[in-house]
């Protein structure tokens, strides 16, 4: 009734779904892992800090560039289609909103899944192909402990600060374009966004969501890396699959995140 | 690199992140403004409300002194309820009256308060008289009030 090769696709599906379960549940408690370990790193600061160095200050050029470059685009494109209806001065409202609210903590994460998710992958990838990981606990040295908590916490810690750092340059990037070059009404421009954003329910809401977004990537990036095969396609594949699969996990969280905050407005 | 060197750097890193959440809190959001004094609430009816909306302003004379917490509908009266925070230190009389106004042509809706001549001043939880308020200006019924009595006026023998 079936032929051999129909049985073997039908096999393969059923073994995708049971390893990427499987993977799942390591995940899960790679997390819990990581988070019980982080007693040590809390105790040396300096692990922390060192980590922060990487995926935050190196992180912080390409944030501030696309910020600011986001904010511009956004005051070209926002005052072209306002001034359709008249209504040039809620430049400020349109540009702060929407960075403030959706393109800061998603464009920065996406930004840091690329450029420091990756890094920590193909680190802790290549930590394991040489065997550095075995060799620390030869040495009774915990490496969740000593190097994937840090970096864990470094990546929490950076992620909500990036994403403030994108949407304050977006704003002005918006002011460069609509006051500075343009000529949109300076008062009003900053009076009526003020008065349209909400310090708890957009602000507030935004640190939120970029938090959730960097625990989310770091986690994959980092597990990722202590999950990849020690060969040398095995960590560039798993570096691969960090930023796809951060990236997809960034756009899905924040669907159901906004679903859940601004519901009523 | 050197541990002071790494140190030097996360800390510009994190004061700049901080300055960054700081700069959207006072000059982006309305944290300087408004939000963090303490509020009395003051509840209105109106028979139609336009496009008020949650956090909308209230302004007497211009100033905002509160925002637009809640609006629900009256069931029993078939008013709406607009239940607004007014900032504690400003007191309004108990015969104040309440409008909602337009700002602008086409701008945002917000509550107009005007103050009364009564001594007794209005306390967290009070009401303002229903006849004291004054529903939106619906910008559809006026046109077509306009073009009705225009129509009437061209009708009309002279």
């Amino acid at each position: 009734m079936f032929n051999r090769g129909a049985i073997i696709n039908f096999r393969g599906v059923g073994h995708h779904t049971v390893d990427n379960v499987l993977r799942l549940g390591f995940a899960t408690r790679f997390l819990v892992l990581t988070i019980l370990h982080s007693g040590t790193c809390f105790r040396r600061m300096h692990l922390i800090t060192r980590e922060l160095y990487y995926t935050g200050v190196l992180s912080m050029i390409i944030i501030v560039v696309s910020g600011l470059f986001v904010g511009m685009v956004m005051g070209f494109q926002g005052y072209q289609t306002l001034k359709t209806y008249g209504s040039e001065s809620a430049l400020g409202v349109l540009v702060a909103l929407s960075l403030v609210r959706e393109l800061g903590p998603v464009v920065s994460a996406l930004l840091f899944a690329s450029r420091a998710g990756s890094a920590m992958t193909a680190e802790i990838g290549l930590m394991k192909t040489t065997e550095q990981l075995s060799a620390m606990e030869m040495m009774a040295v915990d490496p969740i402990a000593r190097v994937v908590a840090p970096r864990f916490w470094a990546g929490v810690i950076s992620m909500p600060l990036l994403a403030a750092i994108f949407s304050a340059m977006g704003v002005y990037g918006g002011y460069l374009i609509g006051v500075v070059f343009i000529g949109v009404d300076e008062g009003s421009f900053w009076a009526q966004m003020q008065s349209a954003v909400d310090f708890r329910e957009d602000i507030v809401n935004g640190v939120i969501k970029s938090v959730v977004f960097g625990i989310a990537v770091t986690w994959i990036a980092l597990f990722e890396g202590y999950d990849a095969p020690p060969t040398a396609e095995g960590v560039s594949g798993a570096t691969t699959r960090t930023v796809v699969t951060s990236s997809l996990v960034i756009l899905g969280l924040d669907f159901i995140l906004t679903a859940f905050m601004f519901r009523g407005i | 690199m050197e541990r002071s060197t790494i140190d030097l750097w996360v800390g510009l890193f994190v004061v700049a992140g901080l300055g960054a959440l700081t700069i959207l809190a006072l000059k982006v959001g309305n944290m300087g403004s408004l939000t963090g004094n303490e509020t009395y609430s003051i509840s209105a009816q109106f028979t139609d409300i336009g496009g008020l909306k949650p956090r909308a302003a209230v302004k007497s004379a211009g100033v905002v002194v509160g925002r637009v917490a809640d609006i629900s509908f009256d069931g029993d009266k078939f008013v709406a309820k607009v239940t607004m925070n007014v900032e504690k230190r400003y007191k309004f009389p108990k015969d104040s009256s309440a409008a909602i106004r337009t700002a602008g042509l086409l701008g945002e809706q917000y509550v107009g308060l005007e103050a009364g001549g009564e001594e007794a001043m209005l306390l967290s939880g009070d009401g303002i008289k229903p006849s004291l308020t004054q529903s939106a200006v619906v910008l559809e019924k006026l046109i077509s009030q306009f073009m009705y009595n225009k129509a009437a006026e061209g009708g009309s023998p002279k």
